[in-house]
């Protein structure tokens, strides 16, 4: 029995996401008593290997190709599939990354297989092991068991486990060097270079104080709601995914996975319900005040003070409130 | 171009859900809407059809009352509509789905097949994905962006953290399509209207069965998530509220 941890690398840097399905990895093998190896995916990703031999680890896997270079569904599945054939592993390990969420599914059914995606835990419940991972964003949680033959994918939500408690080994792990065979007919994909958008002018990763709204701001004319607390707290606006989508703030404004993600000292959460893309963007705030008319709305698990009422009636004397505090 | 969109019904964003009695899925006497994904799938359809021309498919799979997302797709322009119905659907998972579609499909034709990025309700984002793996097609994920270019398409896939790449493929192909990739249209009188003559397909478990397998993914439990925090929860009237919200940010989260 024996668990395997594909770690992330893009552009030849190790995502350190990875670290955090690694610690999750690291638990599983303890109360399982299953051996743990990893495996690094690339063109000349020896290093990323290295460094991942210095965790507790059995054993990595630095698997090589040319056509691994750029990072393709094909050419990655390609690699994988013969691999776990031959290594059957019980339980493959990934973090929900959008370059998993690109390639795992084909890779699960190539194999013939299922995988159970952005899990926040797991439970072992006596022979059988349960995967956590949250539904109806967020409003329920589940417990997902396989009923099939292993191999068991499956792929951990960032946040999941704590990435700096990942154990490190008594001596650096074996490094095996596999040379997968994937011809360059195999690829269908033809990916052009990494880029960012030329207008990102904000870094709200810096920002101190941060006003967030949600759908619960109705309309775009209620963003001027947001401003004006915004502004008395001395804060950046921010906000959920389909307020950029709308089109109401750009989409440098937006927080959580396919956007930034901030720590700041506060973060006001207006009328946002907490799905859990968004919860990955914000949760390490160190203050979060939520407002929202849903009591049972998920933003509640994570917030330090919540308020549960009309956001168009609280904010007006909130923000006069302020203006009197600051003095 | 000919073009499918799988959508998906699913509760609405603010309906309260509610435990059955097995405690592993919701009561089903709520709401529904299409999933928000999927609109946008749609979306991204329908103009790349006005600007090349072509056909817009829609299909989905579920009881009688997720007709209502289809009838609202032909409304907004699709050309038809294939409605794989049975309750039974629902408690699919994903590689079931795909097997089901790819089964409801395999007389057709199809240039380009969307899926919303992920669902709503399960957030598995995996069917589009799988439904590439089974027809055997390259796929690509969280799309922003379709062009015609030679021998196929040039997409903009969005990847994390505000950083975007473009990539060349070959037809046919399955993009599962970002949320904000466009502006939602509204369904016009007219629409509806001819909605109404649009052909629509039924499809009935029994067609599709053999192409099955077995669910190897199993909800044992489904529940409220405990909370990892203490909230503290200020009540009163709104004034109230405010004045005690300001003092706590004043005197212990120290940001006035």
């Amino acid at each position: 029995m024996k668990i395997l941890v594909i770690v992330e690398q893009r552009e030849g840097k190790l995502n350190r996401v990875s670290f955090e399905t690694l610690t999750g990895a690291q638990a599983i093998a303890r109360e399982t008593g299953w051996a743990l190896e990893a495996a690094v995916v690339g063109s000349g990703v020896g290093e990323i290997a290295r460094e991942v031999a210095g965790k507790k680890v059995a054993k990595v896997y630095d698997i090589e190709s040319p056509q691994l270079a750029a990072y393709t569904p094909d050419a990655f599945v390609a690699a994988l599939k013969p691999f776990l054939a031959e290594k059957k592993p019980t339980l493959v390990l990934m973090p929900h990354t959008y370059q998993v969420r690109d390639f795992a599914p084909k890779l699960a059914t190539a194999l013939g297989r299922a995988l159970v995606s952005d899990c926040t835990g797991y439970k072992k419940k006596g022979d059988k092991l349960l995967f956590v991972r949250q539904m109806f964003q967020g409003k329920f949680a589940a417990d997902v068991a396989f009923d099939s033959e292993p191999p068991y994918f499956a792929t951990f939500q960032t946040g999941a486990f704590r990435g700096d408690q990942v154990e490190a080994g008594a001596s650096p792990a074996a490094i095996e060097t596999v040379q997968a065979d994937i011809p360059a007919s195999a690829l269908r994909n033809k990916p052009g270079e990494v880029f960012k958008e030329a207008k990102q002018a904000v870094d709200l990763t810096q920002a101190q104080i941060i006003v967030a709204v949600g759908r619960g701001i109705k309309e775009e004319k209620n963003l001027a709601l947001a401003r004006q607390l915004a502004e008395a707290l001395g804060g950046e606006i921010a906000a959920s995914r389909p307020i950029c989508d709308a089109g109401w703030l750009p989409m440098d404004r937006q927080i959580g996975s396919s956007g930034q993600t901030v720590a700041p000292k506060l973060y006001v959460a207006l009328g946002i319900s907490g799905a859990i893309q968004h919860i990955v963007g914000m949760k390490g705030s160190r203050t979060i005040v939520a407002v929202n008319k849903d009591s049972e709305a998920p933003i509640f698990e994570v917030a330090d003070i919540g308020i549960v009422g009309n956001l168009f009636e609280v904010i007006p004397p909130l923000v006069e409130e302020i203006k009197k505090a600051k003095g | 171009m000919k073009i499918l969109v799988c959508m998906k019904q699913v509760p609405q964003k603010d309906a309260p859900l509610k435990l059955n009695e097995s405690g592993a899925w919701i009561r089903e006497d709520v709401s529904y809407e299409v999933n928000e994904p999927d609109a946008y799938a749609l979306e991204e359809a329908l103009r790349q059809k006005e600007k090349h021309g072509g056909e817009v498919v829609v299909i989905t799979a579920g009881p009688a009352r997720a007709l209502q997302v289809l009838r609202e797709a032909l409304a907004k322009g699709a050309d038809r509509a294939i409605h794989l119905e049975d309750a039974a659907f629902v408690t699919f998972d994903a590689a079931n789905i795909a097997r089901a579609f790819a089964a409801a499909i395999k007389e057709e034709k199809f240039d380009l097949i969307f899926t919303g990025l992920q669902s709503d309700d399960f957030g598995f984002a995996q069917t589009g994905v799988i439904l590439a793996e089974l027809l055997g097609w390259p796929h690509a994920t969280i799309i922003m962006q379709i062009e015609k270019a030679e021998g196929g398409i040039k997409v903009k896939r969005e990847l994390e953290a505000g950083y975007f790449q473009h990539v060349d493929m070959p037809l046919p192909a399955v993009l599962t399509i970002q949320s904000g990739i466009n502006k939602l249209r509204y369904a016009t009188l007219i629409g509806i209207k001819q909605a109404k003559n649009k052909p629509l397909r039924k499809v009935a478990l029994a067609e599709v069965q053999p192409s099955l397998a077995a669910n190897q993914l199993n909800i044992e439990r489904l529940y409220v998530p405990q909370k990892t925090k203490k909230t503290e929860m200020i009540e009163g009237p709104p004034a109230d509220v405010a004045r005690k919200l300001a003092e706590k940010l004043k005197n212990e989260v120290r940001v006035l």
